[in-house]
């Protein structure tokens, strides 16, 4: 009896496997040139708001050195 | 016997037919592609604060979305809220229990969650009325460790577990709304995608897998690695997705062309990237790994731009 369902649930595990890897067979794919380039673009497109790649000037940079406090 | 026999045979023609599939679209590579790009000059980096209060090791970190408060977990056993500008603690909560592998801040800034070996993901309330932080939910159903969870609003969390599975949970009734089962090893990190309706996983069966939250399935599954996936990410834009494993390498992913498109690695790095996040425009990708260091990648020449030592102290 336990060798059946035993025997039963790898039978499940391997349908269910079938069934994903057709769902992942299906997926419509692009070239990788389009892809490519579509990274590339983003990439460059947004470069100029990357505060990594243009530096922040210490007048916007929250986080710089606090200056000395006036107190009125 | 027979239809187990004719199950393998299908599983394993379906798995050539990807492969197949995917090197039909492969008319070029990223390299190629990026080939006329020069490579990102030296990025100045500046230790600006260091936010000291944890009395053990801190194992995960989560920003808020006004990118101005953050929230820590160490096996202190303490949840910290800071205010990064001032380097002040907003709140220290104390946790039921220690063993905290994860945080995560939800994007109102009304709750964050936590987890680790107590197998739960605990929610927390920073907005209640007497001021007080409490435990408002306890999520329980894993039956593995929690290694990651991210918030999609206050009312529906994603969890990713020792246990191989994903859940997706209602934080008001603090049920289970989807079981994302499919990975063969502990599930060790989660990213959400920009518009909310995928997520992705890494897991120790060295595997990454793209989900469709609303329809509970997986789409995709990315291999390549050499072993355990620690760190996963969305490229900025959500077209692609960033790994980060202990074979010591990064990949990327573009989830439209389903496959690798490049890897990050050198062959004088051989320890485990522990984790990583893409800059804003996604053009530098960090990640941090075992040997303490943190090396930032130029994603499209998959080159070193410069890398931070973080020392102990």
């Amino acid at each position: 009896m336990s060798n059946n369902s035993a025997a039963n649930s790898s039978l499940v595990l391997a349908q269910k496997a079938v069934k994903q890897l057709r769902l992942e067979a299906s997926v419509r794919r692009i070239k990788v040139s389009q892809a490519a380039a579509e990274l590339k673009a983003f990439c460059l497109q947004n470069a100029h708001k990357d505060p990594l790649l243009t530096g922040v000037p210490s007048s916007d940079n929250p986080f710089r050195p606090p200056k000395s406090c006036v107190l009125f | 016997m027979g239809e187990m026999e004719q199950l393998r045979k299908e599983a394993e023609s379906l798995k050539d037919q990807i492969t197949a599939a995917r090197k039909a679209v492969q008319d070029t590579t990223l390299q190629e592609a990026a080939a006329g790009i020069t490579v990102v000059g030296r990025v100045q980096l500046k230790t600006r604060k260091t936010l000291r209060g944890h009395l053990a090791k801190i194992y995960a970190m989560h920003w808020a979305v006004d990118a101005n408060l953050c929230v820590s977990a160490s096996q202190d056993g303490k949840l910290i809220v800071w205010d990064t500008i001032t380097t002040n603690k907003v709140n220290a909560i104390p946790l039921k229990s220690s063993w905290v592998m994860t945080c995560a801040y939800a994007p109102s800034g009304n709750l964050v969650a936590c987890g680790g070996l107590d197998n739960m993901c605990s929610i927390y309330n920073l907005k209640g009325k007497d001021g007080n932080v409490k435990v408002m939910r306890e999520l329980a159903a894993h039956t593995g460790y929690l290694s990651c969870c991210r918030f999609l609003s206050d009312s529906e969390i994603i969890t990713s577990s020792g246990d191989c599975t994903c859940v997706l949970w209602d934080i008001e009734t603090g049920t289970q709304k989807t079981v994302f089962a499919g990975h063969q090893g502990d599930c060790m990190s989660l990213a959400v995608s920009p518009d909310f309706k995928f997520f992705i996983s890494g897991a120790c069966d060295f595997t990454a897998k793209l989900w469709d939250i609303r329809e509970g399935v997986c789409r995709q599954t990315f291999g390549g690695h050499e072993s355990d996936i620690n760190a996963i990410g969305f490229f900025p834009n959500g077209n692609a997705v960033i790994t980060g494993s202990d074979d010591a390498t990064c990949k990327l992913y573009d989830l439209r062309a389903d496959q690798e498109l490049i890897t990050y690695q050198d062959s004088s790095i051989m320890c485990g990237v522990t984790s990583l996040a893409p800059s804003l425009s996604g053009r530098l990708i960090l990640a941090g790994y075992d040997d303490f260091n943190v090396n930032i990648w130029d994603s499209l020449k998959s080159e070193r731009v410069c890398w931070q030592v973080m020392t102990t102290e």
